[in-house]
């Protein structure tokens, strides 16, 4: 088996290469060229988008406000859930798509416990951290339930998630007896928005933490190297006395955990959900944000900063589209259209055609000045 | 490690299962968490008791999904509280918002020989062989909550919002305010939908209609709080001044709201922002109260007892003097509302 690459980085570089040609081949080179191109739009349409102003809250607290802040701030929630998503694409090269509806699970557990039984709770019935807990410890739970489908009965991960994601939301609201709780207390919404006297919203720091986490865990486990080589050859990884089914279990229980704290900041924008509009269509956002960071979605190698990076292209897209006044309606087109040519060119087959187009014109100039 | 597994497993298809039933009460019945906790009578839908001597009515009842926002779930739980056998009524509750579904259920059910249809119809359009079969059937049908596209012999009676005239009753309040300009956030509603279009077409009028009332944006959140309040923060970070914002339900509202409070922008009575929702949420009407919104357009969720009274005039050979009934509904202005309106109105 070959030792896969952990990241692309640490390739040797080839100095014979143009750096065009170098910075092409970088696995980011796709997000990060997207990331520009619409920094650089936004900079040429109108310079105000990048425009930061400090204002102060209704509870008087001085916060931060502008474009750039709404989107690192909007793109919370699917940056760690790209983070999940890319683990369980490389282990068992295919996704989750239920991560909305259970996000939704997760964000129910949380009101339920919290408002315990009240419709509209003033005050929370049961310390925050328990409640988020016992709701990471539940998503755990649907990740396994995923997982073991996926890994122990071997049934397409898309077929195997479809369970939870047409039953989810059904899930999450039987869990509330079919009410939609609200909680009014301020402190349940400091996830979600401001802490007081902290100007950058919450979730920018709670998504930080998450991938400083996973950065932490990859640098010093072998949980990358595991996934990567369950996800190039499950078989070759057994005999090298690694369990793939477990690995792939893992990498399910560990979106589990990813979930939980994206359906957390979720609810604890507004205090409230709605189960059949909650977090509807991220799944298809964070797979998205995989391939954008161009991870194969067949699985086996895979970037997590990527993914990270795909995710806020797609927000600061959504942003912007927002900002241009394009019908709500017709935002998803738009992103199509985007995704279709950014996807196309990520995609394997087109980088090595274009990579042998600029090889051959190469050997041609060669031939000519021998 | 494996029997730890299959026990988890076994719980985690247990509980899928259970939540199936939750939320597509079929027919037949299904596992006891079906019936959601207003309904506090256990209103025997899961039961197949035969009734003795068919001194029972029985009701097929086609709704849409309790979950889909604070209305519904009041209006679902009306419904099920009030067609009891205690109530004297045999019923089998369907929710989906799929009309294909619906529809597929409707037909069933008028194979089942209920005398009763009660149906809030998903879509508009579809249902011309339901109506066909039931009236040959000898099937009554009433409409609750949502209009369909038929003619008025196909059905019984209709016991609806007038969802037009809760669009002219908020613009004619909004209009009483007496605002040199008028520059509104308009945040719609599933487009298309019954709701959107009546309470959408009046503020479209008037703005075609007076120069001094703009549009800063008109956009759908598609019923979704976290939309609303992307969009409305979006305004916030373009600069543009507003200072109404009128959303198609209490939720968008809320989400609008959400951003205004990140951004300090005052709102409600003594604000610089007019906020608008409807429907019939209790929280919604209790912030109108405590003057942080300004308007709420009721949307009157509680059809139950006037189809009820129907029925059961029906039964006696008392036709309706009307077919089609409007819920009495009014808006709620923050000057004016009453905790004794919160009271009664709200769900």
């Amino acid at each position: 088996m070959t030792t896969p690459v952990k990241n692309p980085k640490s390739r040797v570089k080839r100095p014979d290469e143009s750096l065009l040609k170098r910075l092409t081949r970088q696995q980011l080179f796709i997000p990060i060229a997207a990331l520009t191109l619409l920094v650089l739009f936004n900079l040429i349409a109108d310079p105000k988008f990048f425009a930061v102003t400090m204002k102060e809250n209704s509870l008087g607290n001085p916060v931060l406000s502008g474009n750039i802040i709404s989107v690192l701030d909007n793109a919370s929630e699917l940056v760690i859930l790209a983070i999940g998503m890319t683990l369980v694409t490389a282990s068992s090269g295919g996704q989750d798509i239920s991560v909305g509806a259970t996000m939704t699970i997760a964000g129910s557990v949380i009101l339920r416990l919290v408002c315990a039984g009240q419709v509209n709770a003033d005050t929370m019935q049961m310390n925050l951290f328990l409640a988020v807990f016992i709701s990471i410890v539940v998503s755990m739970c649907f990740g396994a339930f995923n997982g073991a489908l996926v890994a122990y009965f071997n049934i397409q991960p898309m077929v195997a998630t479809l369970i939870m994601y047409t039953a989810g939301r059904s899930i999450a609201a039987w869990i509330n007896n079919n009410q939609l709780p609200i909680i009014n207390d301020v402190a349940f919404k400091y996830a979600g928005t401001f802490l007081p006297g902290i100007p950058v919203p919450t979730p920018i720091f709670i998504t930080l933490l998450m991938v400083a986490v996973f950065w932490l865990v990859l640098k010093f486990t072998n949980l990358g190297l595991y996934t990567q080589s369950v996800g190039i050859n499950p078989n070759s990884s057994r005999l090298n006395g690694l369990n793939p089914k477990m690995i792939k279990l893992l990498t399910y229980v560990i979106l589990g955990v990813c979930v939980a704290v994206a359906g957390y900041i979720r609810i604890s924008r507004s205090g409230s959900i709605n189960y059949s509009r909650n977090a509807e269509n991220i799944e298809m956002d964070a797979i998205l944000a995989v391939a954008l960071g161009g991870n194969a979605l067949s699985g086996g190698k895979f970037n997590i900063y990527g993914s990270i990076l795909g995710a806020y292209v797609i927000q600061f897209l959504t942003t912007t589209l927002y900002k241009y006044e394009v019908p709500s309606t017709a935002l998803p087109a738009y992103k199509a259209v985007v995704v279709i040519l950014l996807v196309v060119l990520s995609a394997p087959v087109v980088r090595e055609k274009l990579a042998n187009r600029k090889k051959a014109s190469a050997k041609a100039t060669a031939k000519e000045v021998s | 490690m494996k029997k730890i597994l299959g026990i988890a497993l076994a719980a985690a298809m247990t509980l899928s299962l259970a939540a199936c039933g939750g939320n597509n009460n079929t027919p037949s019945g299904g596992s006891a968490s079906s019936n959601p906790p207003a309904n506090n009578s256990s209103a025997g839908t899961s039961t197949p008791d035969p009734a003795p001597g068919g001194e029972l009515i029985t009701v097929g009842v086609i709704n849409n999904d309790p979950n889909e926002s604070g209305y519904r779930t009041a209006n679902d739980a009306a419904m099920r509280a009030t067609f009891t056998e205690d109530n004297g009524y045999k019923a089998t509750f369907y929710n989906n918002n799929d009309a294909a579904q619906q529809i597929a259920t409707a037909q069933q059910m008028i194979q089942d020989e209920v005398d009763f249809l009660l149906l809030s119809p998903a879509s508009t359009t579809g249902w011309d062989t339901v109506l066909q079969d039931a009236q040959a059937a000898g099937t009554q049908i009433i409409l609750f909550d949502r209009m369909l596209e038929a003619d008025e012999s196909m059905y019984a009676a209709a016991v609806v919002s007038d969802m037009p005239a809760e669009g002219k009753t908020a613009v004619d309040w909004l209009a009483a305010q007496g605002l040199s300009e008028y520059n509104i956030i308009h945040i719609q509603g599933h487009m298309g939908s019954d709701a959107q279009l009546g309470r959408t077409g009046a503020l479209d009028e008037k703005v075609a209609a007076e120069a001094s009332w703009n549009y800063v944006t008109q956009q759908t959140a598609d019923w979704d709080e976290a939309t609303a309040r992307t969009i409305t923060q979006s305004v916030i970070d373009s600069g543009k001044p507003f200072n109404v914002i009128y959303a198609e339900n209490n939720g968008m509202a809320r989400g609008a709201v959400a951003a205004l409070d990140a951004a300090g922008i005052t709102h409600g009575k003594d604000g610089d922002v007019i906020v608008m929702g409807f429907d019939s949420d209790k929280w919604a009407m209790e912030a109108v109260l405590e003057g942080s919104w300004n308007y709420m357009g009721l949307c009157n969720p509680m059809q139950a007892e006037t189809v009820d009274g129907i029925i059961k005039d029906l039964m006696a050979g008392k036709a309706p003097a009307q077919k089609k009934i409007f819920t009495p509904e009014q808006g709620f202005d923050a000057a004016t509302i009453t905790a004794e309106d919160v009271a009664t109105y709200g769900t």
